[in-house]
């Protein structure tokens, strides 16, 4: 396991480039701090734009099932409704 | 607990897109997209370098995962910087060549060992030029389209790899007769400790297969970071799920590998698909593991639609399979009604890329042109796609239009 020291040196030395990291500016929308907050913790948001828009709300919901039951992801029950809710409002089918 | 070991990911070196196709050096990644993924991909995908890399299709930045354009994809070896780069965990460290150890060991072996980059470098070496393509290629064009990483044509390359064999690192330690399957974790990682590592497992026959081998050299140069410094399985003919990089362990096991990543995904449903490589430790009523790659072709020199003068001109692209060497590509200009042989090019072994042209005249207005590889087994390409859930082996006959 590693720390977040480790972390924000990694961020210090990458210097410039880091600024050059993917810029993904998802659709404004209740629920979207959410997403920002959990989401990102693992993988860049650029898989939301890129699994769209065809998933539909039973698609949206089960990929964020996915990601807890699969995955691990720390995302307690209320966050994961409001990240569902928000995928289906703006990236659904 | 959550890490950000996210490196520098992209370098806009100048340099690199020296004598790229111009649209290869905008920003966006929209003309060098496969037509059909879906149109998401389009609203942010940019052409980006990571350190020591030309411009590839940047689909996803954390974990990295980047396409090679079609227009990487014209030559039986694909060079070391234009290769696709695919993880699907983020912690990704720089693994040094002096401090770096494979272990060998597991309850299905007699002992264990760990060896340096320089032990493998003083086993006997082999050589073996092999398409590594992920089992996701083309997903983005299934229809009905499918969650996962969007990939178009290029999620594949075609390498010289150069390594010890598995079997000669496994004959150090010595396999049970029990010993049914051979697992693989590398230095990557997740960035949450609660998400399951990427570990992986072949069956004991193909991990003895004189080809498979611990690669530390790739078209005659260390492995790019990206792809899998100091080394990394090679598995012949298999989708590259397999093909661990980073390599740091290998066991010999006496019982299946349960985890996610053979459990849950990399798994296509049992009878759909012409496959003959079982891995049957891990077969199940529904689905069984992915194995080898499906016969399949591209067409790599013009996208569809492009503009052509009418008149003579050749067609060419590339064409493989799951290790059984290509045969024939047949090519037909009038949507599928007649066929001719294409010319196949040089042969770099039964797991390599296998170049073919064919030369036709192209009329004014519409020209359609199909493809169709066929193996030394027998097997064909479909014309309709086989359906299943994570979107595996569409090889799906390509045909493109081209304009004079």
């Amino acid at each position: 396991m590693r720390t977040f020291a480790i972390a924000f040196a990694a961020v210090l030395l990458a210097g410039a480039s880091f600024a050059q990291e993917q810029e993904i500016k998802l659709k404004p929308g209740t629920g979207l701090e959410k997403v920002e907050g959990n989401c990102a913790a693992c993988h860049t948001l650029a898989y939301i734009p890129m699994n769209s828009p065809f998933l539909d709300a039973k698609g949206w919901e089960a990929e964020v099932a996915k990601m807890i039951k699969a995955y691990g992801a720390p995302i307690d029950d209320a966050d994961a409704k409001a990240i569902a809710e928000y995928l289906k409002s703006n990236y659904g089918s | 607990m959550i890490s950000r070991r996210h490196l520098l990911q992209t370098a806009g070196a100048a340099g690199a897109l020296a004598g790229l196709p111009s649209f290869l050096r905008a920003q966006t990644a929209g003309p060098a997209l496969t037509p059909g993924v879906p149109p998401g991909v389009g609203s942010y995908a940019a052409m980006a370098s990571l350190p020591g890399k030309k411009p590839l299709i940047r689909l996803a930045d954390r974990p990295p995962n980047y396409e090679s354009p079609l227009e990487y994809l014209r030559t039986p070896i694909t060079p070391n910087d234009q290769f696709f780069v695919r993880y699907h965990l983020s912690d990704i460290p720089e693994v040094k060549a002096e401090t770096y150890r494979i272990k060998v060991g597991g309850d299905g072996a007699n002992g264990h060992v760990e060896l340096t980059l320089d032990d493998l470098k003083t086993m006997p070496a082999v050589e073996v030029v092999a398409v590594n393509q992920c089992s996701g290629n083309r997903r983005g064009l299934s229809q009905p389209h499918v969650a996962g990483v969007e990939w178009g044509y290029g999620a594949m390359g075609c390498a010289r790899w150069k390594g010890a064999r598995l079997k000669d690192i496994l004959d150090k330690v010595g396999l049970k007769k029990e010993c049914i399957e051979v697992g693989f974790n590398g230095a990557d990682g997740p960035a949450y400790d609660k998400t399951p590592d990427f570990v992986k497992s072949i069956p004991t026959w193909k991990a003895v297969d004189p080809d498979t081998i611990v690669a530390y050299e790739m078209n005659g140069q260390p492995l790019p970071h990206f792809n899998g410094f100091p080394a990394r399985l090679i598995v012949p003919g298999w989708t590259g799920t397999y093909w661990m990089k980073h390599l740091t362990d290998i066991e010999a096991r006496i019982s299946p590998l349960g985890n996610f990543w053979m459990a849950t995904a990399y798994r296509i449903p049992v009878g759909k698909f012409p496959i003959v490589a079982r891995f049957i430790s891990q077969e199940a009523v529904a689905s069984t593991p992915i194995t080898e790659m499906v016969v399949n072709s591209l067409i790599t020199s013009h996208r569809d639609g492009a503009k052509v003068n009418a008149g003579k001109l050749t067609v060419s692209g590339l064409a493989w399979d799951g290790g059984y060497g290509i045969r024939r590509v047949a090519v037909s200009t009038d949507g599928g009604k007649s066929w001719s042989d294409a010319k196949l090019g040089e042969d770099l072994g039964k797991y390599a890329f296998r170049p073919f042209s064919f030369g036709l005249t192209a009329k004014r207005g519409r020209n359609t042109i199909m493809v169709n590889a066929t193996n030394a087994i027998g097997q064909t390409q479909v014309s309709q796609l086989i359906f299943n859930p994570a979107g595996y082996h569409n090889n799906v006959m390509q045909s493109i239009t081209l304009n004079a």
